[in-house]
C-alpha cells in the first residue's frame, strides 16, 4: 500500500512540475505538450482495454474521430460549441463515441485475442471509410478546418490557457480511469485478463464487464477527440486512419500496458520524436521504428517497467535466486 | 447503366480481385501457420514495386524485375522472421507490434532510397494493348493479371494439397501443437510460409505497380484491403483467400461506381459483420 502511495505521489509531483514548467517554456513546447496530453487520453482509454482487460484494439482512433468530427461539424456548420456550450460538445463527443462503442462492442466483444484485433481493425476502417469518402459531411480528404477555439468565459485561443484546459481534462481523466481500475469492477477486468474462464465459473458476467469497459474506453476516446480537434485546428481522415490506431497501441505498449500513466509517457515520447526530432534530422522515423522494435524485443513491460527492472537487476547482483528468476523473464 | 456498365465493372472487379489474391493469400497463410497479424504485409507489397523499379532502371527488363523483386523481398521476410519474430516465441501481440515497427522502418527506408515521388511500372508494349470482345475494350494487362493470379493459385494449390511440405503446412494450420508432437518442424514451416507470403505480396506489388502506381503510403492503403480479403475468406485457407479476393475486388469496384460517398464503408462493414458472426471468416477452420 505504501509503495502505491509513493507511486501516486511521484505521478502527482511530476504532473505538477509539468504544469508549472511548460507554460514558461517556448510556445513550441506548449503546443507539443497540449498535443501530448490530448492524445494521451486516447492512449489511456486504450490501456483500459489492453492493459486491464486484455483486449488489444486496433480501432481506437475511431472514437477519437467521432469526437473530433462531431466538434468540427458542430462548430463550422451550426456554430455550436464556440461559447459556453463547449461543455455540451464535450458531453456530446463522449456520448457519441460511447454510443458508437456500444454498437461496435456488440460485434467485437465476442472475439478474443487476434480476432478481436482484426474485428476492431475492420470497424475502425468503416469509420475511416466514411470520413474519407463522405465529402458532403466530412470534407473528404481535405478535412475540416476549425477557425476559432471556444470562449468559455476565458478565451481558449491563448495557447497557454488552452494547455491548462487540456491538462485539466487529462488530470480528471487519469483520476477517473484510475478510480475505475481500482474499483471492484476494475479488479474483475484484471481477473478477466488473467483467466476469463475462471471468472465465468466464479459467476461473473464477463461479456458485460468487457462490454462496459469497451464503452468507457470509447467515451474517453471521444473526449480525446474533442480536445484534439481544437488542439490541431483541423480534423481529417488522417485522425481516423489505421496508422493512428496503431500509434495509440504502440504508445500504450511503449509506456507500459496496464499502468495508465505509461500511456502519457509513450504519447509524449512518440510525439517528441515525431514533432521535435523531425525538425532536426530527416531520419527521425528510423529512431521511432527503432525505439518500437527495441522496446518490444527487450522491454515488454514498457518504459514504466524500467525501475522494476533496475530493482530486479540489483537484487540479482546480491541474490542468485532472483538472478535465476530473471533469466527466463529476459527471454 | 446498361449491360455494358455491369460487364466492364465486373471485369475490373475480377482483375482487381486477382491482384488482391496475390496479397491476401500470403497474409492468410502467414496467419494460419503462425497466428500472427503481419502488419508489414503492405510494406512487402510496396517494397516489391520499388525493387522492381530499380531492376527495370538498371537492366531495362520488366520480365526480370518480377522474380528479382519477389525473391529480394522474400529474403527480407525470411530475415525478419528468423532474427526478430522467432525469438519472441508465441506471443501474438508483441509479434504484431513488432511487424508495425518494421513497417515504419521500411517506410522511411523506401523514402530514403526511392524518394517520395510517385512512379509507374511500365509493362512491355505487348501487354498495354487492349482486345475487343463484342463492343467491349478489355485491356490486355488486366487479363494478364487474372492469368497470373490463376497460375499462382494453381501452383499454391498443388504445393499445399499434393506435396509433403504442403501437408505439413496444413497440419500446422490445423493444430500447431499436435504438428510439433508428431515431429513436424513448425519453426521451419513458419520460416518457409513467412518468406512465401512476402514473395507473394511483392509479386503483387510488381504486377499492381502498373495499375496502382508505386508511391509512399501505398503500404498502409493496401494493408487493410488485404485484411478484408483474408477476413472474408477465412484465415489460413487458400480457397477462402481466392473467394475473399473476388468479393472484395467486386465490392470495391461496384461500391466506388454506385455509392461513391460510402464506398469504403460498403467494403469494411460486411467484413466486420462476417467477423462478428464467424470469427474465423467464411471458409476458415476453427
Amino acid at each position: 500500500m505504501s509503495r502505491d502511495r509513493i507511486k501516486i505521489l511521484i505521478v502527482v509531483a511530476v504532473l505538477a512540475a509539468v504544469a508549472l514548467i511548460v507554460p514558461n517554456a517556448s510556445s513550441f513546447v506548449v503546443l507539443l505538450a497540449t498535443r501530448a496530453f490530448a492524445f494521451s487520453i486516447l492512449v489511456m482509454s486504450l490501456d483500459l482495454l489492453l492493459g486491464f482487460t486484455g483486449l488489444a484494439s486496433l480501432g481506437q482512433a475511431a472514437y477519437l474521430g467521432i469526437g473530433a468530427y462531431l466538434t468540427a461539424i458542430l462548430a463550422t456548420r451550426y456554430q455550436i460549441g464556440l461559447g459556453n456550450d463547449f461543455w455540451l460538445v464535450v458531453l456530446a463527443g463522449m456520448l457519441g463515441a460511447a454510443g458508437l462503442a456500444a454498437v461496435f462492442g456488440l460485434l467485437a466483444i465476442r472475439a478474443t485475442g487476434v480476432y478481436f484485433l482484426m474485428i476492431t481493425l475492420a470497424l475502425g476502417q468503416c469509420v475511416w471509410g466514411l470520413a474519407y469518402r463522405w465529402n458532403s459531411l466530412t470534407g473528404g480528404d481535405n478535412g475540416i478546418n476549425l477557425q476559432h477555439r471556444p470562449k468559455i468565459g476565458i478565451d481558449l485561443a491563448n495557447n497557454v490557457t488552452f494547455f491548462y484546459v487540456v491538462f485539466g481534462f487529462f488530470a480528471i481523466s487519469l483520476l477517473v480511469m484510475y478510480t475505475i481500475v481500482r474499483s471492484p469492477f476494475g479488479r474483475s477486468l484484471v481477473g478477466i485478463r488473467e483467466r476469463e474462464l475462471r471468472m465465468k465459473i466464479l459467476g461473473y458476467n464477463t461479456w458485460l464487464h468487457k462490454y462496459l469497459a469497451f464503452i468507457i474506453a470509447g467515451a474517453f476516446g471521444g473526449l480525446s477527440g474533442v480536445l484534439w480537434a481544437h488542439t490541431a485546428g483541423i480534423v481529417s481522415p488522417e485522425n481516423v486512419v489505421l496508422t493512428t490506431s496503431v500509434d495509440a497501441l504502440l504508445m500504450a505498449v511503449l509506456g507500459g500496458a496496464g499502468t495508465l500513466v505509461g500511456g502519457a509517457i509513450g504519447a509524449s515520447v512518440v510525439l517528441f520524436i515525431r514533432e521535435y526530432l523531425s525538425t532536426l534530422v530527416h531520419w527521425w522515423q528510423y529512431v521511432l521504428g527503432g525505439v518500437y522494435v527495441l522496446v518490444i524485443l527487450y522491454l515488454p513491460g514498457g518504459l514504466m517497467s524500467i525501475p522494476e527492472r533496475i530493482r530486479y537487476w540489483r537484487g540479482a547482483q546480491t541474490n542468485p535466486a532472483v538472478a535465476k528468476k530473471l533469466a527466463p523473464a529476459s527471454q | 447503366m446498361d449491360a455494358r456498365f455491369w460487364l466492364i465493372q465486373t471485369f475490373n472487379g475480377v482483375s482487381y480481385g486477382a491482384l488482391l489474391f496475390l496479397v491476401g493469400s500470403g497474409l492468410s497463410l502467414i496467419f494460419g501457420v503462425m497466428r500472427i497479424v503481419n502488419l508489414s504485409h503492405g510494406s512487402y507489397f510496396l517494397l516489391g514495386g520499388y525493387v522492381a523499379l530499380s531492376v527495370i532502371w538498371t537492366t531495362g527488363s520488366w520480365l526480370l524485375a518480377i522474380p528479382a523483386a519477389s525473391l529480394a523481398v522474400a529474403c527480407v521476410g525470411l530475415v525478419m522472421e528468423r532474427v526478430f519474430l522467432r525469438p519472441l516465441g508465441f506471443d501474438p501481440l508483441r509479434q504484431v507490434l513488432l511487424t508495425v515497427g518494421f513497417a515504419f522502418l521500411f517506410q522511411q527506408a523506401a523514402l530514403d532510397i526511392w524518394t517520395g515521388n510517385p512512379f509507374d511500372i511500365r509493362p512491355p508494349a505487348a501487354l498495354t494493348r487492349s482486345i475487343v470482345v463484342g463492343s467491349l475494350h478489355l485491356p490486355l494487362y488486366r487479363i494478364f493479371m487474372i492469368g497470373v493470379a490463376v497460375a499462382i493459385g494453381f501452383v499454391l494449390w498443388l504445393i499445399m494439397e499434393k506435396t509433403r511440405m504442403g501437408a505439413m503446412v496444413r497440419a500446422t494450420v490445423d493444430d500447431a501443437q499436435m504438428a510439433r508432437g508428431v515431429g513436424i518442424d513448425t519453426s521451419r514451416i513458419s520460416m518457409f510460409i513467412f518468406a512465401l507470403g512476402a514473395f507473394l505480396a511483392a509479386l503483387g506489388g510488381v504486377i499492381g505497380g502498373a495499375f496502382l502506381g508505386v508511391y509512399p503510403g501505398l503500404d498502409f492503403e493496401m494493408l487493410p484491403i488485404a485484411f478484408a480479403v483474408v477476413i472474408i475468406g477465412g484465415m489460413g485457407s487458400l480457397g477462402g483467400a481466392a473467394i475473399g479476393a473476388l468479393i472484395v475486388g467486386l465490392a470495391d469496384n461496384f461500391g466506388k461506381a454506385l455509392f461513391p460517398e460510402v464506398s469504403y464503408f460498403t467494403l469494411y462493414a460486411p467484413m466486420a459483420l462476417i467477423l462478428a458472426v464467424k470469427p474465423t471468416g467464411l471458409f476458415g477452420r476453427e
